[in-house]
Order: structure tokens, then sequence, then C-alpha cells
């Protein structure tokens, strides 16, 4: 198996392009899809730390259970968002964040 | 390393992940986008596999794949006639330093410790099942309560994006 280190590693790297993703990009619909890449790489950590932590005899299903419902959140997360999304564009004919200033002080 | 299905495997879902994750932030057409985010997510599912979690790999394929991606693409389509923004842009020269500052730090509390033999090479033998988990997640010492709250927070999303994309012109 790769070691440990690899996983991380890839998924530093999949985190930094979603952060990447969302500093830059001016479409609020990239911008919900550069967060579910850092969810995703959030989500590889999870489970190489998971499966390469020592259990023993002991039965763990932390990292297993958790990685699950950060899915689940990803999915409540990706439906609001974008139904968020539609309704900003309904009513303002954009997509770009900085144009929605609606509750701008 | 030495070379087996394992460690090809491991390259291949490398580039899907990191291919599709570039393709995510650089494309400029963002249905493209969608299909370059259904492939790293793709990779990340066989990241599950490698990890022996098969059970959070068909979730992903799933839920992902299946769902979410097919929900961006509903959403580019409805946002469709402003799509073709000219700047794909906005603080591109600030967010890449920034980005790739994290990603350096990143490397670095990763790297470090490789040195110091903290990490495992090797994964352990033993692995918890898909069986396992189920009954680990209904179990009263377990993950109940976590899952009664999921159920909770996927019925009140569902409520709250019908209720917010609502037309109420209509």
């Amino acid at each position: 198996m790769a070691p440990l280190w690899m996983y991380l590693a890839v998924a530093a790297a999949l985190f930094s392009l979603g952060v990447f993703g969302v500093l830059a990009r001016r479409n609020a619909v990239a911008i919900l899809m550069s967060v579910e890449l850092m969810l995703n790489a959030v989500n590889i950590n999870l489970v190489a730390f998971w499966r390469y932590s020592e259990t023993g005899t002991d039965l763990l299903l932390n990292g297993y259970a958790f990685t699950a419902f950060v899915l689940i959140v990803a999915a409540a997360e990706a439906a609001v968002g974008l139904a968020i999304i539609i309704t900003v564009y309904r009513n303002r004919r954009s997509v770009i964040p900085e144009q929605a200033v609606a509750l701008k002080g | 390393m030495e070379l087996n299905a394992v460690t090809i495997g491991f390259v291949v879902f490398t580039i899907f992940t990191l291919g599709g994750g570039f393709g995510v932030v650089t494309t400029r057409n963002l249905f493209q986008g969608t299909i370059w985010l259904m492939l790293s997510l793709f990779g990340v599912a066989g990241y599950f596999v490698l990890l022996s979690a098969p059970f959070l790999a068909a979730v992903q394929v799933l839920v992902y794949i299946g769902a979410i991606a097919i929900l961006i693409t509903f959403a580019v389509m409805l946002t469709r006639s402003v799509t073709r923004i000219k700047a794909r842009y906005v603080r591109l020269v600030p967010s890449f330093i920034g980005s790739l500052a994290l990603f350096l730090v990143l490397l670095l509390g990763i790297t470090i410790p490789i040195f110091g033999g903290q990490l495992p090479e090797s994964a352990p033998e033993y692995v918890a099942t898909t069986r396992e988990l189920g009954a680990a997640l209904v179990d009263e010492n377990g993950y109940v309560v976590p899952f009664m709250l999921a159920s909770v927070l996927l019925t009140a999303a569902m409520i709250g994006a019908i209720f917010i994309a609502r037309d109420e012109t209509t």
C-alpha cells in the first residue's frame, strides 16, 4: 500500500486547488464547485488517517463514520447553496457574488 | 514502493483527482467544469477503495457524482445567460500566491514527520467492514444520535432549499 504521506500530499494539493477556486473564481457556481473540492480533500484525509491508525484489537470506526457524516452535510450544503444562487440570479440577474450587495451596510 | 495494482491505481486516481480539480478551477465553460468535477470526485472514490472503505466509495459515486454534480449542472443551465462572463477570475494573483503558500505550508507539515518516523508506513491488517459500520450507526453506544441529527439536517435542508428557490410570483 502507498504510505500515508502520499494520501496527505494529494489531499493538500486538492485542498489548495479548492482554496484557489473559492478565492479567485467570479462565478458563484464555480465557487461552490471549489468548495466541494475542499470537502473531498478533507474526506481523503479523514479516511486515510482512519485507515492508518493503530486500532489494536479494539474496533474503531470514528473516522469512517465521521466521513459519512461529512458527506451528508456536503449534500445539504450543496442543495441550499444552489437554491440561494438560483434565487439571487432570479432577483438580480447575476451570479457574481460581488454584485449581491443588498445586505451591504 | 513496488509496482503493483495498488500503486498503478494510486497514480491513476491521483491524475483523475488533481487533473479534475485543476480543470474545475481553470475552465472557462462551467458546463465542462462540472464534467471535470465528476472526474475529480471519481478519483476520490477510487482513493476510498484503495483505503478499504468501499461503502464510502459507493456513497461518493451515488451522492456526489449522481446527485450533487447533476444539481450543479442544473444550476449552471438555469443561470446560463450570464455564464458568458468575460473575466474568469477576480484577485487572480493574490489568490494564487495565497493558495500556493497554503499548499507549501501543508506540504511542510506532511513531510517533516516523515523524517522523524512519526507517520506510519503501512496500514494495519485488520480493518472495519461495512457491516460493522452499519451496526455502529444504530448502536446506542455508537453513532445513533448523530445519525438521527443527520436525518433531521437532510430534511431541513430539503425543505429550506425548496422554500428558498420557490418562485413567489407564480
